[in-house]
């Protein structure tokens, strides 16, 4: 954190310190949010006649809401009193960084695409973009290697799972011409 | 002797040779993938669930089988060679393995992690031969009340006994249950949280979210936070063991699964305690205690013997109970569900030969895996430096494979993202997975039984507890919910004095 001079700058420095150190609150009012969408869907739910016996399709809705409610509020007590979770560690995992947000939206939007593109372009096409993309956004910059790999691995993927296990995947114009 | 008769029908069904194929290619690819770093057995049967789709019941099972065990062979080489393991079953493997892997004795710790766990997977398979008809046999006649108690049990177990925050379990067990919640209630067919789609309507597919948490949001989680410099893997040879080296494990190879398969067994959360009371008694009775710290080998062989057992242990519960108590066996049962089978008392009866068969081939897998993995360990010593884009890039392919195959669906990759994110959310506070993924499996199935349980009963509560099974499972709930109160109280007492 930079150091500031005006007061004003540093208040809002501050405050912006303490919901870093608090982020973990943003869990508790997901698990809010989720609480009360799932007591709203159950409570506004229409059971007359289709109810038999004395539990019906409401009560474990309401059940896991209040829950999910129950659990947001302890989770945020835990936290105020300077409760943290343990983000998790792995082999690969360097929890000294900060994390690195550019990479992870990378990643999903690029998981994304290959979800719009799946249909129209086929499975082979998708995947060699999804794998070569995904690998670009990690670090991989072998233009002469990547694309080469993807392509590979998409096609073998594709001609094992649909050809020799029955899967089937989508094969796109692109099969179509081969 | 009629299960030893059902077994050797299991190991006609087995020795097959297209079986065998299947086993053995199971081995492989679960020792592969479960080798690469990052990878745990969990994420790795779940990536390899589509490769199953397109066989039948019994073959798709016969390769689980040899997956489920190559791939906790295959991350327990991992945290030898890099001693970073991801998977917490396997930190104990790191503690004596790593060591002794950077003196130079990497081959005689692979060796005793593979033969251990062919010690313990056999110890703990016969077992589950002499067990699991006997459990089957006395839960034919348990009713809707008792499995309300004992899925109940499992929420708890799962949320309390693991993981350090008891809150965090909870909330990650409640998601779990809210995903189950999603689509046609089972019983009246009344939708519930599908906000009018009809893709929602469905339900979200277990594989989906298993895929999701476990592959999808630890990929985003790991390039999140991607080390610049991967840790280096100890180059090893051809795992070979000394006369002195065998002197020195036998014992230990065999005490082993007698800690490992009653933990397995138990809805207590899988591999971590087994593994770890194996270590510390094998540590008590060592006689060369100077060497633990620095690479005794007993503590590779006794734990990697413990954790197979468990294993072998947990498939107890999980298919004379359908009852899954690691991440694993969840992934399994999630299996089971999608080719429309439920495992519980009846899956002796109605389907003996999957059952045998499955069981057979796990003594079928063990052999396949020692007589594999032994020689092939240089090799998959390799696989270690894999460039870590390609890794994880890679589990982000399969996944969508996974995911897409379920039902050919965009909506699903859409859905597997999302399920994804909050995975990657859940690590990064701290909410353990197995909770979630409990939570998503048994949930519905809890529901209904509870339903069933209280029609029974006329809507009194009383319904829910009005057999001897039902209370005895509550009251080990009880125990287990008090248990870090009365320690609280154990502790603060002589801390005053």
């Amino acid at each position: 954190m930079t150091t500031r001079t005006e007061p004003s700058s540093a208040r809002t420095a501050e405050r912006r310190s303490w919901l870093r150190e608090h982020s973990e609150l943003g869990v508790c009012v997901l698990l809010l949010v989720l609480g009360v969408l799932v007591l709203t869907d159950a409570l506004t739910m229409d059971v007359d006649i289709a109810q038999r016996g004395p539990v019906g399709p409401k009560t474990v809705p309401v059940v896991v809401g209040t829950g999910l409610l129950v659990i947001a509020a302890l989770l945020a007590v835990d936290v105020l009193r300077g409760g943290r979770g343990q983000a998790e560690g792995g082999e690969d995992v360097d929890l000294s960084e900060p994390a690195d947000w550019r990479t992870v939206l990378l990643l999903a939007g690029i998981f994304l695409g290959t979800s719009v593109l799946i249909e129209p372009l086929g499975f082979p096409a998708a995947g060699a973009l999804l794998f070569w993309g995904a690998a670009f956004a990690l670090g991989s910059r072998r233009l002469d290697r990547d694309p080469l790999i993807a392509a590979a691995l998409s096609l073998v993927t594709y001609v094992v799972f649909d050809k020799l296990l029955g899967v089937p995947l989508p094969g796109g114009p692109l099969m179509g011409v081969l | 002797m009629n299960a030893l008769n059902s077994l050797l029908d299991g190991f006609g069904t087995a020795l097959t040779p297209l079986n065998l194929l299947w086993a053995a290619l199971g081995v492989l690819l679960g020792t592969a993938i479960g080798v690469l770093p990052g990878i745990g057995p969990a994420m790795a049967v779940a990536l390899l669930l589509p490769v199953t789709y397109g066989l039948d019941p019994v073959a798709a099972f016969i390769m689980f089988a040899g997956i489920y065990y190559g791939a906790m062979f295959g991350g327990s080489t991992t945290s030898i060679l890099l001693n970073t393991p991801g998977e917490s079953a396997a930190v104990v493997a790191a503690m004596e393995g790593n060591p002794m892997a950077r003196s130079g004795r990497g081959a005689q710790a692979l060796a005793a992690a593979a033969i251990g766990h062919f010690a313990g997977g056999m110890v703990g398979t016969v077992l589950l031969v002499a067990l699991a008809p006997t459990v089957a046999d006395l839960a034919v006649d348990i009713g809707a009340p008792d499995y309300f108690a004992i899925m109940v049990l499992a929420f708890i177990a799962v949320t309390s006994v693991l993981g350090s925050s008891r809150i965090r379990g909870l909330a990650s067990l409640l998601i779990g249950l809210t995903i189950g919640l999603v689509g046609l209630d089972q019983m009246t067919g009344q939708q519930r949280l599908t906000f009018g789609s009809l893709q929602l309507a469905d339900g979200v597919d277990v594989v989906i979210v298993a895929v999701g948490l476990f592959a999808i949001g630890e990929a985003l989680w790991v390039a999140a936070h991607l080390r610049r410099r991967p840790a280096e893997p100890i180059p090893v040879g051809r795992p070979w063991l000394g006369r002195g080296d065998v002197r020195r494990t036998w014992k230990s190879w065999l005490r082993g699964p007698f800690i490992g398969f009653p933990f397995g067994a138990i809805p207590a959360g899988g591999a971590e305690i087994p593994t770890f009371l194996s270590y510390v008694t094998e540590k008590r009775l060592s006689k060369h205690k100077d060497e633990w710290g620095k690479g005794a080998i007993e503590g590779v062989a006794g734990p990697e013997s413990a954790a197979s057992a468990s294993a072998a242990g947990t498939l107890v519960s999980m298919l004379t109970l359908g009852l899954p108590t690691t991440a694993v066996a969840a992934v399994m049962l999630a299996a089971f569900q999608q080719y429309g089978i439920q495992p519980g008392p009846l899956l002796f009866e109605r389907e003996p030969e999957l059952v045998w068969g499955l069981i057979a081939s796990l003594f079928v897998g063990m052999v396949l895996l020692l007589a594999l993995n032994l020689p092939l360990a240089p090799v998959w010593a390799k696989l270690l430096r894999i460039p870590r884009p390609y890794l994880y890039a890679g589990i982000m392919f399969f996944a969508a494979v996974g995911a897409y195959a379920v039902g050919g669906e965009v909506v699903d990759l859409v859905t597997l993202l999302i399920i994804g994110l909050v995975g990657f959310g859940m690590r990064r506070y701290g909410l353990p997975i197995l909770p979630a993924v409990i939570g998503v499996i048994l949930g519905p199935n809890a529901e209904q039984q509870l339903r069933r349980a209280l029609q029974i009963s006329d809507g009194s509560v009383t319904g829910l507890v009005n057999t001897p099974f039902a209370v005895t499972v509550y009251a080990v709930i009880v125990l287990l919910l008090a248990w870090p109160l009365v320690r609280r109280v154990g502790r603060r007492g002589p801390a005053r004095t």
